[in-house]
């Protein structure tokens, strides 16, 4: 039965097309190519080509049909390509530059106007107090130490050539740019990991709230000597934190497209994602110089939080006052002692 | 000295890929990569072209001024060559090049795509000229033997042009007067910043 209806249909298809296709015969018997190559249509098969400012009328490159697998091949001429070379050759190292010199440079200003942000001397001094537990210092060292090689082999991209490879020579510069490229691309997997831990552990205290614009409005304590209250974070280190979940978001998924390259993108694709990673890579690597600053020169006593995970009580209560107080309300026996295991976050 | 160009009368050309297979057999260019390629313009419709293109040797060339470990030269005779010695197949020349010259042996994923490897207007690379060092690398070396890139000699209804540029500039324009028109020398404008005018 369905056999007998599919044959009815095959040939009621025939039947449809054959006075159609009839038709187009005698249309084409009736009128030839014209000598002059000219056809009725109007169109001169030979002359009447698609050429390139055509084609480039309609899009901003030219593709067509390609016969082998390698669906990119299909681009015939993407000009975007001069566009990219104008941008990394010719803006990115002066950006980069001047943002990262830029940091170096007011942080040095800083330093030199404000000096080493000191604590005042208390009865509390040399008390301690946990600041930072170990799976805290473990993510945040992890993602630091990967940010390190990150930034020094992304810097490598942009500045290897025009620093470094007139000094060793092209071969040991190949060598150097190849374990350079290798620690950048799987350095890659932890940072992106601590950043997601860091998120994780953090974001709970770095939501922002009325006492962080008081702390801006009061200049964090960084100018003038009067210290505004702050929690667990301040105003300054949220910044940081939000900065890092960002820009760390960021440089992931522009740095995963350019991992697996064309998986989601096309070339033109690929481009604004080196684009993007490229010039928040330079901001990024600036703002981490500011946060270094401020966690070991800049500031007495706050690396600990980080080295040690202690700091002093005195140094607690001058800057983060409102988590000393809620610390000490929590444990209810006081400050936390070295021998003491850390708190239950 | 030449300044060596190609140039495709997309008129002639008749999509036989033998400029394709020539150079592949030429070179024995590995699976998956094609330094050269035909590529079809409004495929089916009136007025349909094809083009096959390569590396057309640019002129202040994109993949040379991106590549972050400058393994870029350009020779005397304006060919734009590489040293996989120390190419670290980062991609950014693919991205640059407006003729999607640059291939890969390996299709990226963690960034390991091998040495970037392209058309090299059949004159090998750094190595000695006709040494097996530089065949294995970069293919045969025909410009060392005085001839001129495979695909283009070897082209049955001569589309492909190879030499230099004034030369193949002017074969061009006296077949597009003595025929009466030209689909235009393609790429030429984004590689060399200049067309051939008629
Ligand atoms: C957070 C710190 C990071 C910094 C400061 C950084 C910086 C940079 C810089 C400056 C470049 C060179 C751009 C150019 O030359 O135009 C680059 C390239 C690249 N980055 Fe990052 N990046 C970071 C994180 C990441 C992450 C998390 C990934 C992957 C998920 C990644 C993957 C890549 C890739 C694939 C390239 C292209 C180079 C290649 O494949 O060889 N980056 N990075
Ligand atoms: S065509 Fe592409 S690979 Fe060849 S010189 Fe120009 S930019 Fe470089
Ligand atoms: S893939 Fe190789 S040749 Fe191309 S830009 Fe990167 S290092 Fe240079």
């Amino acid at each position: 039965m369905q056999r007998v209806a599919t044959l009815l249909g095959a040939l009621l298809v025939m039947a449809a097309l054959w006075p159609a296709s009839g038709l187009d015969m005698s249309a084409r018997a009736q009128s030839p190519i014209q000598a002059d190559g000219q056809n009725p249509m109007g169109a001169r098969p030979t002359a009447d080509s698609v050429n390139e400012e055509f084609l480039f009328k309609q899009s901003p490159k030219i593709t067509g049909r390609i016969s082998i697998p390698d669906g990119k091949a299909a681009n015939l001429i993407q000009p975007q390509g001069r566009q990219y070379q104008m941008f990394r050759e010719g803006w990115l190292p002066w950006i980069g530059a001047l943002v990262i010199l830029g940091m170096l440079a007011a942080l040095a200003a800083f330093f030199l106007y404000r000096g080493r942000i000191l604590t005042d001397h208390s009865q509390e001094s040399g008390k301690k107090i946990l600041r930072f537990n170990a799976f805290e210092r473990f993510t945040h060292w992890m993602t630091a130490v990967c940010f390190i090689i990150l930034s020094l082999s992304g810097l490598n991209y942009i500045f290897g050539k025009r620093l470094l490879m007139p000094l060793i020579g092209p071969d040991a510069f190949g060598a150097l740019a190849q374990w350079a490229k290798y620690s950048h691309v799987y350095l890659a997997w932890p940072f992106m990991l601590g950043v997601i831990f860091m998120v994780v552990v953090w974001v709970r205290d770095n939501i922002p709230n009325r006492i962080d614009w008081e702390w801006i409005k009061a200049g964090g304590g960084f100018i003038g000597s009067k210290h505004p209250h702050a929690g667990r974070f301040n105003a300054g280190q949220k910044g940081v934190f939000w900065m890092v979940a960002g820009f760390g978001a960021a440089m992931g998924a522009t740095g995963l497209m350019m991992l697996f390259p064309f998986a989601v993108f096309d070339v033109n694709g690929m481009q604004v994602m080196q684009v993007i990673h490229s010039l928040i890579g330079v901001v990024f690597i600036a703002g981490i110089l500011a946060h270094i600053y401020i966690g070991t020169l800049g500031m007495k006593g706050a690396y600990d939080a980080m080295g040690s995970g202690k700091v002093d009580l005195a140094w607690a209560r001058t800057h983060h006052d409102l988590w000393v107080e809620q610390e000490q309300a929590r444990t209810a026996s006081g400050p936390q002692v070295a021998s003491h295991p850390a708190p239950a976050e | 000295m030449a300044r060596m160009k190609f140039l495709c009368d997309a008129d002639r050309c008749i999509e036989c890929n033998a400029c394709v297979t020539a150079c592949k057999n030429e070179h024995e260019v590995p699976w998956g990569i094609n330094r050269r390629r035909v590529v079809t313009l409004n495929d089916g419709k009136p007025g349909e072209r094809s083009v096959s293109m390569a590396c057309m040797h640019c002129t202040d060339a994109p993949c040379a001024a991106v590549c972050p470990v400058n393994c870029f030269y350009t020779t005397a005779d304006g060919v734009v060559l590489h040293s996989k010695d120390i190419c670290i197949g980062c991609g950014y020349c693919f991205y640059a090049c407006p003729f999607g010259a640059p291939q890969y042996p390996r299709v990226g994923n963690f960034g390991s795509r091998g040495k970037m490897d392209k058309c090299t207007y059949c004159s090998g690379g750094p190595e000695p000229d006709l040494s097996t060092a530089e065949y294995e690398k970069y293919g045969s070396n025909r410009l060392a033997e005085g001839k001129l890139p495979l695909c283009a000699e070897m082209c049955s209804t001569k589309a492909l042009l190879a030499g230099d540029g004034e030369m193949i500039a002017e074969i061009y324009k006296q077949r597009v007067l003595k025929r009466g028109y030209g689909s235009g020398a393609w790429g030429w404008k984004t590689a060399y910043r200049e067309t051939v005018a008629i």
